[in-house]
């Protein structure tokens, strides 16, 4: 009965050649360069946002030395000009919690908000503080700047007043200093070290590069632009909005655009463009139609779009628009949240990436 | 028919067989549960939660603190004793009992091979598997050279239907004509050495793999049991399993199959294999006190444990196909989709947020995170049992915390086989007055397309 181990492996054969005409996605194929997606991203788009975000501190400490040793109106006017830039800057950077930046916490040292005023009133009356310690995350970084350059009192010739106190020179001084410096760490690490792990840890493993750069990617939409720009001064994760959470709120007109331009950047990556205006490069766009999936590619930037449009409604101040209409606010989230589903729904189901889930057996 | 029936009742068969089956079984169960141990998944699967996932009418079952450890202490120590044949029937009981409701602590972690552990370990508490070389055999100085057929084949009918119901449930359309999931699969394993970056991204290869995959589950039952084509069979058996091993994360699950399936050889295998083990504790043995080989053994109470037996059969044949009684896609809507040996079918994902609204009519969303382990909140994302439990629990938990008149309400997104991701359940019922219950779940949404087949 030799025969049905014969028919056995014709079966096996005919299975093995029937292809089928039924298939409408087109022929899958995972050969994907994701060395070179790697490389597009890291020379193309993240090197060169922190060596931009780096010039403009430097431009930033800068204006500084001049306010500091003359605390007029026109250097205050000339520093939070500065101050601006880089936080615009600073947009563009805060997405790659990756490398150096994710080991000494370059983003918790650089934009948490709501900022703790008290915690930096009692720094800069102690004068004794260690700004790269975890307890002064809420005390450093942008969010500080924006009460330091905008908060401090009513009128600006009462904030140039604060300014006679060294102890304020000193703490501005020192907090433009340790922003600069975790950049420059964080940069040279990239330029030194760190971009030849990224482009070549391409594994798909829960530590490889590409894997953890994916995740990170999905996390800080989630939370770095959809909760903590949108999301949490609306109030949807409370019972009441919470208003004072939105960013920049001292500066008070420029929280709209700081979210317009970190959603530019999610999109740009999402294309592998280092400009909004430049060719789709080798990115996660990409990746998708190589898998087939031109579908979702062209549906992840039409709901990008489609949340711009949104956020583009409200007032340039997110604080004013939660207080005058919170509605328009929760349009902006819920359009958002389609993008996260995108992404972190079909994107990851379409890349069959290993998540950070615990470590466990399927079947 | 009934002479007949009465005449396989009484044929015997080697008792080595059943032996050999029990070292091999309890041996690895030993080794499943150090390894689950060493891993540390007791602290991270069952007490690290905040909140456990319960089986339908099995809320009971609790996890129990640091006596959990003690709880795999004893069901590892209880498949030792299986494996030695010691205290045998109080052996497989309590292997039986404390590995059962290990799983039931928590359907988070369910997986096929759990369900068939513990059915298999149930049918062998009816099995006299230490009836021929074991220590009860040592103690009581005698052992039987013989055994009902029945006892063994009843086995061989478990594992028949693990892998023939595993093949039927392949024959749709997603799986033999989109070669999904693997083509979401087989792609991302590009990392394997000489296959990841060539077939495993050919079309043709997972169309390969899905049409084999059918074929070898529905038919290698029958090759093993045919005397000519059992060896290659068993060779399929191998590579089958090591492939998927290699491939999925699926534990110990290959390795069960393929010991179990030597259950399939001639007696003549299973002599060889305890010879093999008397020599390597020839100095043990040696020592033993001569023991009375027997002929038959006979079953007791056999009037009672035949019912008991063929019940499990007819529930076992039948039970898979509880699907039918349920409207829509059972691959969406996962209604008797558990406990069927549906095995590596789908990639589904999902991602499902609350909103919680109290009497005034203030509202906010729920951060799963703050509740769940990711993977208890992957799991919930796509399964609607698990997202009304979900719920439930967060209705509690909001109403303790002094909300009055609390509702629950859930946007879930599913994305199935590769589809695009689309709303899960009806957004505008409120999950804290939904009941569970073995009826349809009418607030589940239908699904946009169509997947033919079984």
């Amino acid at each position: 009965m030799k025969k049905l181990i014969y028919i056995f492996a014709v079966f096996v054969l005919v299975a093995a050649c029937s292809e089928s005409d039924d298939s409408n996605d087109n022929g899958v194929v995972d050969n994907y360069n994701r060395a070179a997606m790697q490389t597009n991203l890291a020379d193309n788009i993240i090197i060169p946002s922190l060596e931009s975000f780096k010039t403009s501190l430097e431009t930033f400490s800068d204006a500084n030395s001049t306010f500091v040793a003359s605390p007029d109106q026109v250097n205050l006017d000339n520093l939070r000009a500065a101050w601006l830039d880089a936080y615009k800057k600073w947009q563009l950077v805060e997405p790659f919690d990756i490398g150096q930046a994710e080991v000494i916490g370059y983003r918790n040292q650089m934009n948490i908000y709501p900022t703790d005023v008290d915690n930096i009133e009692s720094n800069i009356e102690n004068g004794n503080y260690d700004l790269t310690h975890d307890n002064n995350n809420d005390a450093v970084g942008f969010p500080a700047l924006d009460y330091m350059l905008y908060g401090l009192a009513d009128s600006d010739t009462e904030l140039l007043n604060k300014y006679q106190d060294v102890k304020y020179i000193t703490y501005l001084t020192d907090l433009i200093e340790a922003m600069s410096m975790i950049t420059e760490e964080v940069l040279t690490d990239w330029t030194t070290n760190y971009r030849s792990l990224f482009v070549s840890s391409t594994n798909n493993t829960l530590t490889s590069a590409v894997n953890k750069f994916i995740n990170d990617y999905i996390f800080y939409f989630e939370k770095g632009l959809r909760a903590n720009k949108i999301g949490i001064p609306a109030g949807v994760f409370s019972t009441n909005p919470l208003s004072e959470k939105a960013e920049a709120i001292y500066n008070g007109s420029n929280s709209r655009d700081l979210a317009i331009l970190a959603l530019d950047n999610a999109q740009n990556i999402f294309n592998g463009k280092t400009s909004i205006n430049s060719e789709i490069g080798e990115g996660f766009y990409s990746y998708l139609v190589q898998l087939g999936r031109t579908d979702l590619a062209t549906l992840i930037n039409t709901r990008i779009d489609d949340a711009r449009e949104k956020i583009l409604l409200l007032n340039q101040d997110l604080k004013t628009q939660v207080e005058i209409d919170n509605t328009k606010m929760n349009e902006a989230y819920d359009a958002l949240q389609l993008v996260v589903v995108s992404l972190k729904v079909d994107m990851l189901q379409a890349f069959d990436v290993s998540v950070d889930y615990q470590d466990a057996d399927g079947d | 028919m009934n002479f007949s029936f009465k005449t396989y009742l009484n044929k015997t068969t080697d008792a080595a067989t059943l032996a050999v089956f029990r070292i091999g079984f309890g041996v690895m169960m030993c080794y499943g549960i150090i390894r689950f141990w060493a891993k540390d998944w007791i602290d991270t699967v069952y007490l690290q939660p905040k909140f456990h996932f319960k089986y339908y009418g099995f809320e009971w079952v609790h996890v129990l603190g640091n006596y959990t450890y003690l709880l795999f202490l004893i069901c590892g120590l209880s498949a030792i004793f299986v494996a030695i044949g010691y205290k045998y029937r109080l052996a497989i009981i309590t292997f039986f009992i404390s590995f059962t409701y290990i799983e039931l602590m928590d359907k988070t972690v369910y997986l096929n091979h759990y369900y068939f552990i513990s059915i298999l370990s149930f049918l062998m508490i009816f099995l006299p598997a230490n009836a021929y070389f074991s220590l009860d055999n040592y103690k009581s100085k005698k052992a039987f050279n013989t055994m009902p057929k029945w006892c063994v084949d009843s086995i061989k009918l478990l594992l028949g239907i693990v892998y023939f119901y595993a093949g039927l449930a392949k024959i749709n359309s997603d799986w033999l004509f989109r070669a999904q999931p693997l083509k979401i699969w087989l792609p991302s394993k590009y990392d394997l050495p000489f296959i990841g970056e060539t077939v495993m991204q050919q079309e043709w290869f997972h169309f390969a793999m899905s049409w084999s995959g059918m074929l070898y589950d529905l038919l290698i039952p029958f090759f093993l049991l045919y005397k000519r084509t059992r060896f290659v069979a068993f060779l399929f058996v191998i590579f089958f399993h090591v492939f998927t091993r290699v491939l999925f994360p699926i534990g110990m699950f290959p390795f069960v199959m393929i010991v179990s399936a030597i259950i399939f050889f001639d007696a003549t295998i299973h002599h060889k294999i305890l010879n093999k083990i008397k020599s390597l504790l020839g100095f043990i043995s040696a020592k033993a006190k001569p023991i009375q080989y027997k002929q038959v053994y006979a079953v007791r109470y056999s009037k009672l444990i035949l019912p008991i037996i063929g019940l499990f059969f007819a529930i076992q044949l039948l039970f898979p196909f509880r699907y039918l009684l349920y409207p829509g896609e059972l691959f969406w809507t996962e209604e008797g989709y558990r406990l069927s040996w549906r095995v590596m079918l789908m990639e589904k994902m999902g991602n499902t947020t609350f909103k919680i609204v109290d009497k005034n009519g203030n509202s906010f969303l729920v951060n799963n995170s703050d509740f769940l382990t990711p993977l208890q909140e992957k799991q919930m994302s796509s399964q609607p049992d698990f997202i009304l439990e979900y719920a439930h629990y967060l209705g509690d938990h909001f109403s303790s915390q002094g909300h009055k008149g609390v509702e629950v309400y859930a946007k879930s997104y599913v994305a199935l086989n590769g589809r695009l991701s689309q709303l899960f359940v009806d957004e505008s019922v409120n999950l804290y007055q939904e009941k569970e219950s073995f009826k349809h779940k009418d607030w589940i949404l239908p699904f946009k397309d169509e997947i033919k087949g079984l």
